[in-house]
């Protein structure tokens, strides 16, 4: 399956979790939120979350800026 | 005095509100932000990169500066409602500077784009502090809608244009019920002087620091400033006259 994580296009062969799309681009346990398909989702279920063929990933972070 | 800033009942000691935009590296926004006595400084939300070293967010954590996220970029109400619910769980807060702007040349905020994401991150539990154009109604609606404070621009943001529309700034704080926070345009120490002068509460910058020649010691200027104005609207100034008036006795 592929999924979309911050625009880039991911190849995926196993199922994964929201979990494992956002380990790969940060280990920060605080300052970072998700949305999947434009809906926020929690940190506490980010684990249980699987992800399906071409779901959208967002992984925010707080920048300079205003 | 012991005057503070109140907001949604938080309190603050300064009322210098600082954007962290703009500045040459984290070092520098370090000592400005600093040297501004700043309490409270927004961040914008954006998709992390793994390649950045630093953290904005661990500078302000370090200074004990409250965040506040903003919807910076949004040009819709929708945009806008899903970063502050980004940010309220990549932050732990529930406070957003909203912003929703109509077009990248002037970045302006659309109000009508803006009053209805206000509308809705209020019904969502959100202490929204609107960055709003400098119209009184629309700064109505926004208090009517549950805001909890108005954020007017002098001008355009990074303009360095000052207050372009003193009178309406002075309309809006006389009728608002919340505080009046000036929110960009801001070019020197006068112009935030200025603002507080005409009854703001506070003031909001970042880019009249961020990008002078030296973001340290404008950043002190400011701080001087908006204490100096907001002591000047407490002292209250002499009503202009057409004439002179001698200060030194005509007798004797």
């Amino acid at each position: 399956m592929e999924v979309i994580i911050n625009g880039e296009p991911h190849r995926a062969a196993s199922p994964m979790s929201l979990a494992q799309a956002v380990a790969l681009l940060t280990k920060a346990e605080t300052g970072v939120a998700v949305a999947l398909n434009g809906d926020v989702v929690r940190r506490s279920v980010w684990d249980s979350t699987r992800l399906a063929d071409g779901d959208q990933v967002e992984v925010v972070t707080a920048v300079q800026g205003g | 005095m012991d005057d503070p800033l109140l907001i949604a009942g938080e309190s603050f000691s300064s009322r210098l509100i600082m954007g962290t935009g703009g500045a040459p590296s984290l070092d520098v926004l370090d000592r400005a932000l600093a040297a501004s006595g700043t309490e409270l400084t927004t961040v914008a939300m954006r998709r992390i990169d793994p390649s950045s070293a630093g953290s904005v967010l661990s500078l302000l954590a370090d200074r004990g500066i409250r965040v506040l996220p903003n919807t910076a970029g949004c040009f819709t109400a929708t945009e806008a409602v899903r970063v502050a619910r980004l940010a309220r769980e990549a932050l732990g807060t529930s406070w957003v500077k909203l912003e929703v702007i109509a077009d990248e040349r002037t970045l302006l905020p659309d109000p009508v784009e803006l009053l209805t994401a206000a509308d809705q991150l209020v019904t969502d539990g959100f202490t929204v502090l609107p960055y709003t154009n400098d119209d009184p109604v629309l700064a109505r609606r926004l208090e009517q809608a549950g805001c909890a404070a108005v954020m007017p621009l002098g001008s355009p943001i990074g303009s360095g244009l000052g207050i372009r529309n003193q009178h309406n700034i002075e309309l809006i704080v006389e009728s608002a019920g919340v505080p009046v926070i000036l929110d960009a345009g801001i070019g020197t120490a006068s112009d935030a002087a200025i603002a507080m002068e005409l009854g703001c509460a506070a003031v909001l910058l970042a880019t009249s620091v961020t990008r002078a020649r030296s973001p340290e010691l404008m950043a002190e200027s400011m701080r001087l400033a908006v204490t100096a104005g907001r002591l000047a609207y407490h002292a209250g100034r002499v009503p202009r006259r057409r004439y002179a008036l001698a200060s030194s006795p005509p007798a004797g």
